[in-house]
């Protein structure tokens, strides 16, 4: 399964290392990790707490892999994304991708991630001294994940 | 008898005060957007499903709009646009 949604945090270098281990046909492997930051719609962080939709969150990535995997020729694909309360610092999501070139690695990664961004079911929670709040979507998103369409 | 299994998120969630509920296919409800009307008509902290900016909606765990269809056994999920990654 390429698709996990935990609690717990990720190594990110034994999972880089997983998508190439064995397989000399892999050339390229693109990742990004997302961490919280200790400022986000509202200023001094202090924590972030994740929702989401069980069932439907592993339904939606393994969704969005799959038109990754239609779009571009990719060898493996891993996505981790954690849910709970997190801190500034922590990591919340993993994307890493195989292929044999760099092109459609780095690609499909920037893809996965704006997809992720509009279609998974996650909400964000911040927590700072003026209380908690509930992060707004962002427009930004819609456009990065827009942009992908018709392409 | 079967029942629609409702499920609210996040925001959703808190304003109406609660994680879920089952109920019976309402007559003449047929669509995500006739449910939501329907829900909200209660009034009262039900008003937030159609005055919640971009509400959207799941069906059986794939997102949907309002002109989706509802079969009773379904699971409909109402929540605000997703700030996950």
């Amino acid at each position: 399964m390429s698709v996990s949604v935990q609690k717990a945090d990720f190594d990110v270098g034994a999972e880089i290392a997983a998508l190439s281990a064995g397989r000399a046909e892999v050339g390229a492997v693109a990742s990004f990790v997302g961490l919280v930051r200790d400022s986000g719609q509202g200023k001094n962080v202090q924590a972030m707490t994740l929702e989401h939709y069980p069932g439907m969150t592993e339904t939606a990535l393994a969704e969005i892999v799959a038109q990754a995997h239609q779009r571009w020729a990719l060898l493996g694909v891993r996505v981790i994304h954690r849910h709970g309360r997190l801190l500034p610092g922590d990591r919340i999501v993993f994307v890493g991708v195989a292929s044999a070139h760099r092109g459609d690695a780095f690609a499909a990664c920037q893809f996965i991630m704006d997809y992720l961004k509009t279609r998974a079911p996650f909400w964000k929670r911040e927590e700072t001294p003026d209380g908690s709040h509930w992060v707004d979507a962002k427009e930004s998103d819609d456009q990065a994940a827009a942009r992908w369409e018709g392409s | 008898m079967k029942e629609l299994n409702i499920l609210y998120f996040a925001s959703l969630r808190e304003a109406v005060g609660c994680a879920g509920e089952r109920l019976p296919l309402p007559e003449g409800v047929c669509t995500v957007g006739a449910l939501r009307e329907h829900l909200a008509a209660r009034g009262g902290v039900w008003t937030a499903l159609t005055t919640g900016r971009n509400l959207r909606a799941a069906v059986n765990q794939r997102m949907v709009d309002g002109d989706a269809t509802l079969a009773p056994g379904d699971e409909i999920a109402f929540f605000p646009p997703v700030t996950g990654g």
